[in-house]
């Protein structure tokens, strides 16, 4: 019989990509890919790529990336966002799987501020689940941008110890519209993930 | 309406290390997560419906020219919050091994067949009432290198959106009374024995249709207990 706790969480395993990221490499669609750019979509177009690495420093091969996100308006392709809808048919939302170097890359557009529960803006950012084999639950962590001065009154940088903040924020390649962030799952330079 | 989600409903996952499951020593997080509250960002999420998903992408028997081999199963359930509400319009994708054990996974090289007339993945969106349905082939069980003689009981992988980010589950829906339970150190990584009951689907007779196919009931339970609404939304 089944009580009502949750359903718990168990690993993607190392087979996941034919199921969830098959790219054309296998005989399924995918449902998602790694750009959340619809043609009417407004903002700033931007390109996010990095590395995933283990606690060795090995770069992992078999991780996936999910990512979240508001529009350049700050507005969530959620009917639970009760304010004004988004302006296009952009749904916030993008899958990656890393490839045989551990190299991920969304193409998508700068989201704007979100309000916190005071209603005090957060500095633009994109919500990103990581899931692996050896990942028994998927872990949260967020991408802010380099160029955001918004980002020193963060209030969720600001939960976050100064030395550890630099593991959130994609660095912005001179004259380029691409963001550079590697993921540690583990290590000296260990990404922040947080409980949420 | 949006809604706060508990962190105390995540006690029932996997901690990220687990030293029995090798895998996990060197990709767990050595430092604490940080505790946060839920912005419009974590209590939002992606809202998929039937656009993403194609006639027949439920049915896993019938995606080839032939028949896959093996035992025809129903699995079906609800999915559903802590408070036992129907999550409706929610994305579910699975993905399996064959009868023999094998994915189509190019890495997975083990000495079993692979089946041309099964791929083992599929979709579905769950009803207005929280119910989705699937046919396919029950997995066999299969080797891993994790430890000496180490076999994983037959599982279906699946993935499950419900209505906010932080609601997001991937897990593996095991069948019931598999002997390998207790030798399963990812099964085993979720500490609590009444959890770990959740990951087995039941046998269902009544749903089982007579001359053709086996049926096996889960019921999917995502976060969401003692949801109250958040104000400013």
């Amino acid at each position: 019989m089944q009580d009502n706790g949750i359903t718990p969480s168990q690993t993607v395993g190392p087979f996941f990509k034919y199921g969830l990221t098959p790219t054309g490499e296998y005989a399924w669609n995918d449902a998602f890919t790694h750009s959340t750019l619809t043609p009417d979509v407004t903002g700033d177009r931007v390109r996010i790529e990095g590395r995933v690495f283990d606690g060795d420093g090995v770069a992992v091969p078999d991780c996936m990336l999910e990512i979240w996100q508001a529009d350049a308006q700050g507005r969530f392709a959620d009917p639970q966002d009760r304010r004004a809808l988004p302006n296009a048919s952009f749904r916030g939302f993008a899958r990656c799987g890393t490839d045989k170097d551990g190299h991920y890359a969304f193409e998508t557009i700068k989201p704007g501020a979100v309000p916190d529960p005071d209603g005090k803006p957060q500095a633009p950012h994109i919500l990103v689940a990581v899931f692996g084999r050896g990942m028994l639950r998927h872990l949260y962590t967020r991408i802010y941008f380099s160029d955001e001065s918004g980002n020193a009154a963060d209030p969720v940088l600001e939960l976050v110890p100064a030395d550890r903040r630099a593991t959130l924020i994609a660095v912005r390649e001179a004259g380029k519209s691409i963001y550079r962030l590697d993921l540690h799952l583990q290590g000296d330079n260990e990404t922040v993930f947080f409980d949420v | 309406m949006t809604f706060i989600y508990p962190t105390d409903s995540n006690k029932a996952h996997p901690l990220p290390l687990s030293p029995d499951y090798k895998s996990s020593i060197k990709r767990a997080p050595n430092k604490p997560l940080i505790p946060m509250r839920h912005t419009l960002s974590e209590l939002t999420g992606p809202v998929y419906g039937h656009e993403t998903v194609r006639e027949g992408d439920d049915d896993l028997t019938r995606q080839h020219s032939g028949e896959p081999l093996g035992e025809r199963i129903i699995v079906h359930g609800h999915v559903r919050d802590e408070d036992g509400r129907g999550v409706p319009s929610s994305l579910v994708e699975i993905w399996q091994a064959n009868s023999c054990g094998r994915y189509v996974h190019v890495r997975d090289q083990h000495p079993a067949p692979l089946d041309p007339n099964f791929t083992g993945a599929g979709r579905t969106v769950s009803d207005a009432s929280g119910y989705y349905r699937f046919v396919t082939i029950k997995p066999g069980a299969y080797p891993w290198g994790n430890h000496h003689n180490a076999w994983r009981p037959a599982h279906i992988h699946l993935s499950v959106f419900g209505h906010s980010f932080v609601t997001r589950l991937v897990t593996q829906m095991y069948f019931p009374n598999d002997p390998l339970f207790p030798f399963d150190p990812i099964f085993n990584s979720v500490p609590d024995e009444k959890a770990r009951a959740r990951m087995v689907s039941s046998f269902d007779l009544e749903n089982t249709q007579p001359e053709w196919a086996l049926c096996y009931r889960f019921d999917i339970v995502l976060r969401g207990k003692n949801a109250t609404p958040m104000e400013n939304s």
